[in-house]
């Protein structure tokens, strides 16, 4: 992973919500192609890292650069900081396709409206064309019958393909999955994790926070543990999984299995 | 003496042309109508931006919709409507006058939309700060992170997502707003209310005139029903649970 282009270069990112250090300097590039898997434990900061990739959650220090343009902060006089240009923020997060652990589909819109909202209203892609690309892409998570129904009608396996569809709309430069599957049934796990899986194939880059340990295993190219809000190791799957060096690491490993 | 019916009512009175007063009576309907629907649009108004200003406005304007909301909901409606009409009036004269103008002559119809809707915005503001707050978190979040800008979230997500919520509080304040405009009979603006005093008082048929009124209101509070389950049907489609 060398000489592919930075999609995603974060710089010793700092998150603190009061007294409490979630991330304590954390450092991670993603280049084109590469799908990062992050792992550790609950509250071990895996979540706000990736929101912070996005600005969903604001780093207290740090940077992040994005397909080369770093995200311009300004100190908000807290001690924190704030995004120095709304706009920029705006127009970065629009080719960011996030997917959440609750799905987050809009309730008063069908599937489809849901598909095709951020590149019309967002991207400014003229309705009809949106249309055509929101139903291929449908037809791919095997949506497109559903296509005029509301989310709440839909299994919570439905709703994250549906996500997906809506993440895969805005032709995203990086793809952040933030828990995928941890709100699901188990039955339902399945039918999310292969559309993922098709996605890592065609070399998308994206950046998945995930409890599916044999899935990170088998789709990711690059693993991050993260452990009491820094990276306590990373490295190639077969390596993390099968010669894990630090004593967390081990720990962590061997309890969920 | 044997009461018959046919001239114990005299239907005559309600006839649509002089001299009976039906006429009269639909001419007063259609003035409440307006005012209704002019106030309850105004209150609306003032309450969206009273919802999003006491939600995500500033320290300074948060008070300042609190004392609005607190103020307006502890006074009688009554005492209000007498206050902005003959206050309100007096302070645009003054103003007027200061500024070298006139006295400016207020239809009535203007003062009750804007009574009605100041009250109207006092109550709409809570409702509909219920409503917004009841949506979940994520919804927002998810237009946050597909790039949508503070207004587009309010226009695309917010408002829409809130609406059935708020329905249920927004048709009980329409159905106020339409028989508060009958306070405003003490103003002398010529409501229903009003006109229905009138054609009781030179009739002397006060029985007639006063049921007549209040079939009318009932009706208008009728057809409102329907057309608010067809909004709400609307916004509730993305929902699961029956209303």
């Amino acid at each position: 992973m060398t000489d592919r282009a930075e999609a995603i270069a974060v710089e010793n990112l700092h998150k603190r919500f009061g007294p409490l250090e979630v991330l304590k300097g954390v450092s991670l590039t993603a280049r084109e192609g590469d799908v990062i898997a992050i792992i550790g434990g609950s509250g071990s900061g895996k979540s706000t890292f990736l929101r912070c990739i996005n600005m969903l959650e604001l780093p207290s220090a740090g940077s992040v650069t994005i397909h080369g343009e770093e995200i311009a902060m300004k100190k908000d006089g807290h001690g924190g900081l704030v995004p120095a240009d709304r706009k920029q923020v705006q127009r970065i997060r629009s080719r960011l396709g996030m997917v959440f652990q609750n799905f987050n589909l809009w309730q008063h819109m069908t599937i489809l409206q849901n598909v095709i909202e951020a590149p019309v209203h967002v991207l400014g892609i003229a309705k009809a064309e949106a249309i055509e690309r929101a139903e291929t892409i449908l037809r791919r998570v095997g949506l497109f019958e559903k296509r005029d129904a509301y989310p709440a009608f839909l299994s919570g396996g439905q709703q994250q393909r549906a996500a997906i569809a809506r993440a895969l709309a805005v032709q995203p430069h990086v793809m952040l999955f933030d828990e995928p599957t941890s709100a699901l049934d188990p039955e339902l796990v399945g039918e999310v994790l292969t559309v993922i899986g098709d996605l890592a194939k065609e070399k998308r880059t994206m950046i998945l926070v995930t409890h599916e340990m044999k899935f990170a295993r088998n789709v990711a190219n690059h693993i991050v543990f993260l452990a009491n809000g820094v990276i306590e190791e990373q490295g190639p799957p077969e390596e993390i999984f099968g010669a894990p060096k630090s004593e967390r690491l081990k720990k962590f490993i061997s309890s969920i299995h | 003496m044997a009461a018959d019916p046919a001239t114990l009512i005299n239907w005559g009175l309600l006839a649509l042309e002089p001299p009976g007063w039906g006429g009269v009576l639909l001419g007063g309907l259609l003035n409440s109508i307006k005012i209704a629907l002019g106030g309850y649009a105004l209150g609306l108004l003032l309450g969206t931006g009273g919802a999003f200003g006491k939600l995500y406005g500033g320290p300074v304007l948060k008070d300042l919709l609190e004392v609005y909301t607190t103020l307006v909901r502890a006074i009688p409606e009554l005492v209000l409507i007498l206050l902005l009409y003959y206050a309100g009036t007096d302070l645009l004269n003054q103003l007027t006058a200061a500024m070298g103008y006139g006295p400016v002559d207020i239809s009535g119809l203007a003062a009750g939309i804007f009574v009605i809707g100041v009250v109207q915005g006092a109550y709409s503001t809570e409702v509909l700060r219920g409503a917004i707050k009841a949506v979940p978190a994520g919804q927002i979040e998810a237009a946050r992170a597909y790039g949508m800008a503070p207004t587009q979230i309010m226009r695309r997500i917010t408002l829409p997502a809130m609406l059935p919520h708020a329905i249920p509080g927004l048709s009980n304040l329409w159905l106020i707003a339409t028989k508060d405009t009958a306070l405003l009979a003490v103003v002398g603006f010529s409501e229903l209310t009003l006109v229905t005093r009138q054609a009781a008082g030179s009739t002397k048929a006060y029985l007639l005139f006063f049921c007549a009124a209040g079939a009318l209101y009932l009706a208008l509070t009728l057809v409102s029903n329907i057309v608010i389950r067809i909004i709400e049907t609307r916004a509730r489609r993305g929902m699961v649970a029956p209303a």
